[in-house]
């Protein structure tokens, strides 16, 4: 059985097609539908993902006015009827901006756009998009992005850490985290994190650039693996 | 009326920009230069007469969009 998968297209995205064939590979080479910003309904989907890029520009704040659009307030009815959600990088910003996910995505604390391969901590298999890895399992990801630094106030950070809903953690190769390897600055080294139901997942690295051994590294296949198995059965 | 809104992180949200234009402040020889912090300011034309109405709209204008509470702090002037 294959899943459904729609993927959410707003002015400025840019790794829709990354996540399709991530998406693809994964779903026996069913192709993820597109939705367009100004769609204001959904098709039937069992997931839906907001990829990244820099929708409207980043203008004012990144995702900001994506949060804004039509498609949105489907996206948000569809994430509390229970459906599942993946937010990646600008997705993930989009998902903060919307109120889906506590917290915001601040400037990098160095200034610095970063470009390179970096190392997570899996910190909970507890749900579809990280099933597919062990707990405490560092993979390693690729960071595209200006905007990473998570931020939220201790008591949110606290509740997150409480839940368990801090899935990925920045770190070192051998998993452990260290000051020198947060990259952008994101309190207590958060990567990614979960909604209180477990279904909605944002994250800044790009695991969909981590599924062909050719461009350097498959650490990514298992979240999309994991996932179709949870969403096919 | 216009409404100005001014944007700024809270205090105790780092600020690198703030803190990269203090470096650089301090780099071009300008001396005494304590902590910086950089904003936004955002302008607005309205076709609202009514100052406290004009204010009360550009209020919620700056919650739902022009700021993010959760990190920023928001000042509305109505000229």
């Amino acid at each position: 059985m294959a899943f459904r998968a729609g993927i959410v297209l707003f002015p400025g995205t840019n790794r829709e097609r990354d996540i399709a064939i991530a998406l693809a590979a994964a779903n026996g080479g069913r192709e993820p539908v597109i939705i367009w910003h100004k769609d204001t309904t959904l098709p039937p989907l069992d997931l839906v993902v907001l990829p990244g890029g820099f929708s409207h520009g980043d203008y004012l704040r990144c995702g900001a006015m994506a949060a804004q659009s039509p498609v949105m307030r489907a996206v948000r009815d569809f994430a509390s009827a229970g459906g599942h959600v993946l937010g990646v990088c600008n997705g993930f910003q989009i998902l903060t901006e919307a109120g889906l996910l506590p917290g915001a995505l601040l400037r990098n604390a160095g200034l610095r756009f970063l470009a390179q391969d970096h190392h997570i901590r899996v910190e909970s298999t507890d749900t579809i998009y990280s099933r597919g890895y062990v707990q405490g399992q560092s993979i390693r990801v690729i960071l595209a992005h200006g905007d990473g630094n998570y931020a939220a106030d201790e008591e949110t950070l606290d509740r997150l850490e409480g839940e368990g809903r801090v899935v990925f953690r920045y770190s070192r190769r051998d998993g452990t985290v260290a000051p020198d390897a947060n990259p952008n600055g994101s309190a207590r080294a958060i990567a990614g994190i979960c909604s209180e139901n477990r279904r909605v997942l944002g994250l800044m690295p790009h695991p969909e650039d981590a599924v062909e051994a050719l461009i350097g590294g498959e650490d990514g296949k298992p979240m999309f693996a994991g996932l179709a198995e949870a969403l096919a059965a | 009326m216009k409404a100005i809104v001014t944007v700024m992180l809270k205090t105790g949200v780092l600020d690198p920009q703030g803190k990269a234009i203090g470096h650089a402040l301090g780099t071009l020889g300008f001396s005494g230069i304590g902590e910086v912090r950089a904003g936004k300011v955002i302008e607005i034309e309205l076709a609202e007469t009514d100052a406290a109405k004009a204010q009360a709209a550009a209020e919620e204008m700056s919650r739902k969009l022009l700021a993010n509470t959760v990190i920023e702090s928001f000042k509305v002037e109505i000229a």
